[in-house]
């Protein structure tokens, strides 16, 4: 049983699915290239230039679209396979106990308290910067985060007597991890997937802060803020237009997420 | 030995087992970066005779696992050794910084994590009106700004416009706690904003999923007031997720700050951190580095063990 | 309020007038030029808030470490050096009082200065100078300085207040040499990571990265300098934390505002900018012995590539000069004028292009910690190429690191250069065949060959053919493209003045000049 779908979630899934259109037509829609500079430093809107320009004299708005691609699917990525990851061994972790989380427990620990932008920088400075690189290491260092969220509440779980009866009845891992712990880990996981889907596109505007993260001229979101931070000093409102496309972004994901959060606990209740 | 001692006991141990690995780690990392001091301290004006003799001189010439055994002895005595880079004992570099980490982190978590555990109890008990939708909107504006950006405003808003704040964070020892917090209060402020809406929304989900729960249903039944379950029946129930995501920005406070601690000039340990890597000064590194691991180690130790005592479930276990 | 400060007119005077001039001028006491500042004078007292950029945490006190603004502006704090350069790049006489070389340059005179203390309470002799010459050089030194020291053979102390300089090979710049930052005088036997110097402030708190504390000292001996009572140094590495904090009254005077900021800078209230011209240039390096860049015909469609006026007015904001490929600044006495101003010509571009015959694109790597707007500008660079059909790859690589891993490693790079107080200096640092920091391996005998002869040349005249000559060389054939000159800029409260604006080593010396107008 669904219940109707709020007007929030109808909001939420109306920006989501167009941002998402966005990042695939974007490019095609773009007035201007992404790289080519066609007017002054820090032009206020115009009819010529609906968002201004940013800090070498490019469009904002063709810089935005294109920059939705990139983006969106950078983050998404990342955070899909982080989540894979960590809730995988996060699962097996407080399904198995004993030395396997363990194990676990520790190398996540150890990844987990050197701290991030120092990681990243080794990593990226010894391989090759490349897009691939880039999304396997934010996976990998966001898949901290998720397995000891989904380890915690997995834990919780395991003890309840439905987990025992299924042990009991001599069920297998897979069945277990699938049919009992998923679904009623689902809700924080989900609220987790909104936050972490953010903070990977943050996480791109802080490498491009150390000089790796996504090569120029290509324009993303966050490194879009960073290179027209200055301008807020003097309130231009340029690193506005992409901070507030995060935001918004944000915004209707974690609507759509509070959403599907819903109907999952809904679902269980029935 | 009562069995939660005993866990207490072998997790400090694992922890020192983690905290070895990540010397190593460390260790490893500063190899593989190209580059050393003596070519980060000369910079442009390296010539190949000066870069010859300091690497002479800091014994970098000798091969690197002869280095880190150096290294590891010192620290078994209590020797953190002796920066690279200005000659000057590890120990004093890393004091004063730490002490200043460490306040920074604490008025912070001051600030962020009770008011982000009241606005997600907040958030369920006013589920599903505007209320909850107006929080959960702003905190997820607040997050999406990266923490620069936010500072910068902050500074411009209430440094340089109202001049209320001081745009530079800057303490020294000695000074009065008053002092202190005034001169901290935006980079606290800038926190609590990338801090806050992680921890209130996983609040608000971690109280939700118990409130489906039979029980919870029953006491509604029974007609006790909302505010009564989600308090006094929900929020205990849902306390393992909170203290997870509690403690992961409390770690998050102590070892991630590097941005806001530029931004506000914030002599913390994270910058320290970041210049003894720019500058390849291994034995500044590889402090930092156990500071903070050793932070990640109690703070996880101490999740772990609250899990445990919150969940009579686990604190029993059959 | 917006203050442009010109150095002093450019006048054709060579070294040897340069020096005769010097040396006569011990008279002419350097407080003069800051006393021409204002109605009412400089006045003493006050606490002086500077906040500085180029600051570590592992930053160390002993001059030999020096490599940023931030050291450098403490060195000239605590300590002097034996000669000071003035605002027309002239020699003016600091711990030395006057100097004489012999007829064939390879033997140098200085008189000490008599009756100067140092902080200790002793004075000051030319076992000191001695002493604190030889910390940057010989075989263990690491100092920074030891790669342009190595034409001396020996520092002696020739009387209590005289030592002399004696040199493998004529050298007729040591003056200016001996003006440089690391070669600060301390007194015979000190430990140089807790200096004594003579300088007009003595440092109380030194916390690296962070903060340093001084308090004036009460007999410095030079005259119109050192008024504040107390300074003290902010390290703030961020550029938008500097603004604010000059905006906000918590610092009197910051270096390097982002230009693309300053001039709203300019317009805010209280605050003035400074702007010198300066003998910096950001320049594009190719490693001129590695193909494809071996072939001049593809250095020349580069430099003909680059619309030098769009990167100057938008990474500098217009705070600079345009270059010309070649280092020498406009206001040096030997910049070769005569030389034609490469401009923006897509067609010649494209025109040496087809003549190179080199296909695919070009990689460029470059990043911020090279120079701040390197990024922006080698983007911009690639749009100006396009139109000449040459298709530029920008590479931005990792800040940290850049120095050792990708300069004078990747074959075409972004590279920045300070300038140097001397035409011989720059050109030798960069361009000589053997130079350790020849970016572009650029290895011509017969360039060589031109700075020796110009090195030990007593003629004005003749000198300034041959550099001349030099730049030309350079110009036509070199792996340098420099497309712009940058200006130093500061940003200092509307009652602060007295700075000296010196187009070499600018803005080192802020902290004994600054005073307060409205005490």
């Amino acid at each position: 049983m669904t219940p109707r779908m709020p007007w929030s979630a109808r909001l939420g899934l109306a920006l989501t699915l167009l941002f998402a259109l966005l990042a695939l037509v974007g490019p095609w829609i773009a007035p201007y290239d992404e790289a080519r500079v066609v007017g002054e430093v820090w032009e206020p809107f115009s009819r010529a230039h609906p968002l201004g320009t940013d800090h070498l004299g490019r469009d904002m708005l063709s810089r935005m679209l294109y920059g939705a691609r990139r983006t969106i699917g950078i983050a998404l990525a990342a955070t899909c396979l982080s989540f894979v990851l960590g809730t995988t061994l996060g699962y097996l972790a407080a399904t198995l106990g004993g030395w396997v989380d363990a194990v676990l427990s520790r190398v996540v620990d150890t990844l987990m308290s050197i701290p991030t932008l120092i990681f990243a920088l080794v990593v990226l400075a010894v391989l090759p910067p490349s897009v691939t690189v880039l999304i396997l290491v934010m996976a990998v260092l966001d898949s901290t985060r998720v397995f000891r969220l989904a380890r915690a509440v997995a834990m919780d779980v395991v003890v309840l007597e439905f987990v025992e009866a299924a042990r009991l009845r001599g069920e297998g891992l897979g069945w277990i991890v699938l049919r009992e712990i998923g679904p009623n880990t689902l809700p924080p996981l989900l609220a987790e997937f909104g936050m972490r889907f953010c903070f990977a596109i943050l996480f791109l505007s802080s490498l491009s802060f150390l000089g790796l993260g996504i090569q120029p001229p290509a324009a993303d979101w966050g490194g879009m803020v960073r290179d027209n931070a200055n301008a807020i000093a003097f309130g231009l409102p340029v690193p506005l237009v992409p901070a507030a496309a995060i935001a918004l972004l944000t915004v209707a994901v974690n609507l759509v997420v509070d959403w599907q959060l819903r109907r999952a606990t809904a679902g269980r209740g029935a | 030995m009562h069995p939660i001692v005993a866990l207490i006991a072998r997790r400090l141990a694992l922890g020192v087992l983690s905290l070895w690995a990540v010397s190593l780690l460390i260790f490893a990392g500063t190899e593989i970066l190209p580059g050393d001091v003596a070519e980060a301290m000369l910079g442009q004006s390296a010539t190949p005779e000066a870069v010859a003799a300091i690497r002479r001189e800091l014994g970098l010439d000798r091969p690197a696992w002869e280095r880190y055994l150096d290294w590891l002895a010192g620290m078994l005595r209590g020797d953190l050794g002796t920066s690279y880079a200005n000659r000057m004992p590890v120990v004093a570099l890393v004091g004063d910084r730490l002490a200043n980490t460490l306040f920074l982190a604490s008025v912070a978590a001051a600030v962020a994590v009770p008011l982000a555990i009241l606005l997600g109890i907040v958030a369920v008990r006013w589920r599903e009106t505007p209320v909850d939708r107006l929080l959960s909107a702003m905190t997820l504006s607040a997050i999406s700004m990266p923490e620069f950006f936010v500072g910068y405003a902050l500074i411009f808003l209430f440094a340089v416009t109202w001049p209320l704040a001081s745009p530079i964070a800057a303490v020294h020892p000695g000074m009065a706690l008053p002092d202190r917090l005034a001169a901290v209060a935006l980079p606290v402020v800038t926190l609590a904003f990338v801090t806050v809406a992680h921890m209130m929304r996983m609040t608000r989900a971690a109280i939700l999923n118990v409130m489906e729960s039979p029980y919870i249903e029953t006491a509604e039944l029974k007609g006790l007031a909302r505010t009564r379950i989600v308090l006094r029946h929900a929020l205990p129930n849902a306390l393992s997720p909170i203290i997870n995501v509690v403690v992961i920005n409390l770690a998050y406070l102590v070892v991630g700050v590097v941005v806001v601690e530029v931004v506000f000039v914030y002599p913390g340990l994270g910058q320290l951190m970041v210049d003894a890597v720019a500058k390849r000064d291994v034995p500044l590194v590889q402090a930092c580095g156990m500071i903070f691991a050793a932070t990640y180690v109690l703070l996880n130790l101490t999740a772990d063990v609250l899990a445990i005592l919150t969940n009579p479930r686990l604190r029993h276990p059959r | 309020m917006s203050v442009r400060r010109q150095p002093g007119a450019i006048q054709r005077r060579t070294f040897l007038q340069g020096t005769a001039l010097a040396g006569s001028a011990a008279l002419l006491v350097p407080g003069l030029l800051a006393g021409r500042a204002r109605a009412g004078g400089p006045k003493r007292g006050g606490h002086l808030v500077l906040a500085l950029d180029g600051a570590s945490a592992t930053d160390s006190l002993d001059p030999a470490t020096y490599t940023a603004t931030y050291m450098q502006t403490v060195g000239y704090q605590w300590g002097n050096c034996l000669v000071e350069i003035d605002e027309k790049v002239r020699p003016v006489p600091e711990l030395a009082e006057s100097w004489e070389p012999s007829p064939d340059a390879t033997t140098w005179v200085f008189k000490i200065r008599r009756g100067v203390t140092f902080h200790n309470g002793k004075e000051l002799d030319a076992e000191d100078v001695v002493y604190s010459i030889d910390h940057h050089r010989g075989e263990d030194s690491k100092s920074g300085a030891k790669g342009y020291l190595t034409m001396i053979r020996a520092v002696r102390a020739t009387d209590k207040y005289e030592v002399t300089f004696e040199l493998d090979s004529p050298y007729a710049d040591l003056p200016y040499v001996l003006s440089d930052y690391h070669l600060l005088i301390v007194p015979k036997g000190t430990d140089f990571a807790r200096p004594i110097g003579t300088g007009p402030f003595v440092i109380r708190e030194f916390e690296p990265g962070v903060r340093t504390y001084a308090e004036r000292n009460p007999n410095y001996w030079k005259e119109g300098r050192g008024w504040a009572d107390s300074v003290e140094t902010l390290a703030i590495n961020d550029p938008t934390a500097r603004i604010a904090a000059l905006q906000a009254g918590q610092a009197h005077f910051v270096n390097n505002p982002d230009p693309k900021t300053a001039k709203l800078l300019a317009r805010a209230p209280g605050v003035k900018l400074i702007d010198v011209p300066g003998a910096g240039h950001r320049t594009f390096a190719m490693r001129t012995d590695t193909p494809p860049f071996d072939d001049n015909h593809l250095r020349l469609a580069l430099k003909w590539g680059i619309d030098r006026r769009e990167i100057l007015e938008k990474v500098l904001n217009g705070f600079g000069r345009v270059g010309n490929d070649q280092p020498i600044p406009d206001f040096d006495p030997f910049f070769n004028a005569e030389l034609p101003q490469r401009t923006f010509d897509p067609e010649k571009a494209a025109f040496h292009w087809k003549k190179a015959d080199v296909t695919g694109r070009i990689p460029l790597h470059v990043a911020d910690a090279a120079w701040t707007g390197a990024v922006d500008a080698a983007q911009l660079y690639r749009e100006h190429l396009a139109k000449a059909g040459i298709e530029l790859e920008v590479i931005r690589e990792p800040n940290d690191g850049y120095w050792s891993n990708v300069w004078m490693k990747k074959p075409f790079v972004g590279s920045y250069w300070g300038g140097r107080p001397t035409a011989d200096l720059m050109l030798s640092v960069a361009y000589r065949s053997d130079a350790p920091w020849n970016e572009t391996f650029w290895k011509r005998p017969e360039f060589d060959a031109l700075l020796d002869r110009a090195r030990g040349e007593l003629d004005p005249e003749k000198r300034r053919e041959l550099y001349w000559e030099a730049q030309r060389m350079i110009w036509q054939e070199g792996g340098e493209v420099i497309p712009v000159f940058n200006n130093h800029l500061y940003g200092a409260r509307d009652d602060i003045d007295g700075f000296v604006a010196v187009p070499v080593l600018t803005g080192l010396r802020a902290a004994e000049q600054l005073y307060f107008t409205d005490l």
